[in-house]
This record gives structure tokens, sequence and C-alpha cells, in this order.
């Protein structure tokens, strides 16, 4: 393997690591649950992102073919990480009982402590289908 | 399941979503790594079986209009992603906690269409500084945290024009 290309791989799994320590550091540091999920849900796509990446380089230099599961994996993560913080959301809000949150500004409340009203069923399917 | 519905062609029942199986064919294939003709026969059958037994949940094909949007729209959160993980990193590492202005904004939505509510919610908490975490009961407005908003006004406006109004020419 050129050393340019190790060179390059060593930088992203560097990066990639710091980012995931920062996220890491921001579920000690943040107060409270909600501000909590944004570091998991941000900060470590880039880091997974990154040693994603570097394996993607490794395997093009040591076997030089391109490997795709890595995109594969990044493809996933992408998938999955917005309904994992939804679901997590919404157990908080549920725990909670909604208190502190904004009014919806429409007529209804928000979805987790309110049914789907009749009228507004047959145009927008709502909650059960939100990622 | 889509043979309860009248109207329907004998190739919209065993086909219900084309775009679903040729994606799914290619994720098999792509899971490989190889291509091997065995692999694909087995992915094809996967491609076929899983629309049929997964379309009580989709009757209908998502009403996806212009696919180049859709491929800018990607490369633009792509990027956003990467810009929101450094700002996130940088609120971590040198914002100290109080100074974080953390609070609930509500984004009024034009957007109707269930697809286009998923994709616009999953991008929120894809990018900078915000997780959407519910809906409300009509389907009229999203429920957004934000981990540092000085200005809630200028944080819903910017959701509302880069990310819903590419996803309303997206989605009709």
């Amino acid at each position: 393997m050129p050393f340019v290309l190790e060179l390059a791989v060593s930088l992203l799994i560097v990066i990639g690591a710091v980012f995931m320590l920062v996220g890491s550091l921001g579920m000690v540091k943040l107060p409270d649950l909600m501000s909590r999920l944004h570091a998991p849900t941000k900060a470590t796509t880039l880091g997974v992102g990154g040693a994603l990446i570097a394996s993607m380089l490794y395997f093009l230099g040591t076997d030089g073919a391109l490997s795709i599961h890595e995109v594969l994996i990044t493809f996933f993560l992408f998938l999955t990480a917005p309904v994992t913080a939804h679901l997590v959301a919404k157990a908080h809000l549920h725990a909670q009982g909604g208190a502190g949150l904004p009014p919806t500004g429409g007529g209804c409340g928000w979805s987790t402590f309110e049914s789907t009203p009749e009228t507004a069923a047959s145009e927008s399917p709502s909650s059960h289908n939100k990622g | 399941m889509g043979a309860r519905k009248d109207g329907r062609s004998v190739l919209q029942r065993w086909l219900p979503h084309p775009l679903l199986s040729a994606v799914l064919v290619l994720l098999w294939m792509l899971l490989q790594n190889s291509f091997t003709a065995g692999g694909f026969v087995l992915g094809a059958i996967l491609g076929l079986a899983i629309p049929i037994l997964t379309s009580a949940f989709w009757p209908d094909r998502p009403p996806v209009r212009a696919y180049g949007k859709a491929m800018s729209y990607l490369l633009l959160v792509a990027w956003d992603v990467i810009v929101a993980n450094l700002q996130v990193a940088r609120l971590i590492l040198f914002c100290p906690v109080r100074s974080l202005n953390t609070r609930w904004v509500t984004v009024p939505l034009q957007i109707r269409s269930p697809e286009a509510i998923t994709v616009l919610a999953a991008t929120i908490t894809m990018t900078p500084g915000t997780v959407s975490s519910d809906l409300s009961a009509d389907g009229r407005s999203l429920l957004v945290h934000c981990l540092d908003a000085p200005d809630a006004e200028e944080a819903v406006r910017q959701m509302t024009t880069r990310y819903e109004a590419r996803l309303r020419e997206i989605f009709p």
C-alpha cells in the first residue's frame, strides 16, 4: 500500500475517532435527555463515516477492488438514526406527560397525546407512518 | 393486500412497487459483494416477494415527481450533515452548558404527503442541532427540539426554506 494512501487512512480513522469521542463527551456534558439526544445523532454519523471511508480506502489499497459494504452501512445508518432518535424522544415525551411543549398552532394537540381527528384522517394519515 | 382493491391490473398486483423491487435486488447484490447468477436469482425472488408481502403497508406508490431534484436534495443533506457534525462538536467542546439556548419550536408544515413529512422529519433530525420529536395530531406541524437556537423564528424559517421548499418540489 502506498504511503499516501496509508496516511489518508490513518487520518480518516483519527478524525472519525475524534468525532466519536466528542459525541460521547456530549452525553456526559449536556444536562437533559433531549439535549443529549443531539450528540449521538450527529457527532457519531461523521465518526462512523470517517471509519467507513477509511475502510473503503484500505481495501482499495490492499485488494485493489472497491468495497461497497461500507456504502450500505452508511445507508442503513442514515435510515435508522432518525427513527431511533424519534423513538427515544417520543418515550421521553410520554414520561414527561407533555410538560413545557409549545402549542401546535393548529386546532389539536401533539399526536403523542391526541388521536388523529376524523376530518384530517382521510386527508393526511399522520402519526403512525412518520419517520 | 393489493388484491382487495378493485381496478388494479395484474402487473400492479404482482409488482406493486417496481422501484422498491429494483432497489432490493441492487441491495442484495451489493451485500453479496460479488456477482453470481445464483445470487441474482435469489435477489430477484426477494425483490419480488418483499414488496408483495409488505404492500399492505404502502398501498400507493410514493409520489416522487423529480428524481433529479431528489438526488440534489440528498447531496445537500449530506453536506449539511458534515456541517452539523462540526457545529455540534463545537457546541459540545467549547460552549458552556449555561449559554446554550435549548428550546422547543413548532414548524408549521405545508407538505401533506406522509412520505414527504417522513423525509423532512428525518432530515431535521440529521442536520444542525435539531431533532424532530413529534407531529401534531392533524399532521400540520412538527415539534422540533433545538440544541442552540437564540432566535426561534430564524430556526423555523431556515428549516422551511432550506428543506421543506425543496421537498415540495420533489413530492407534489
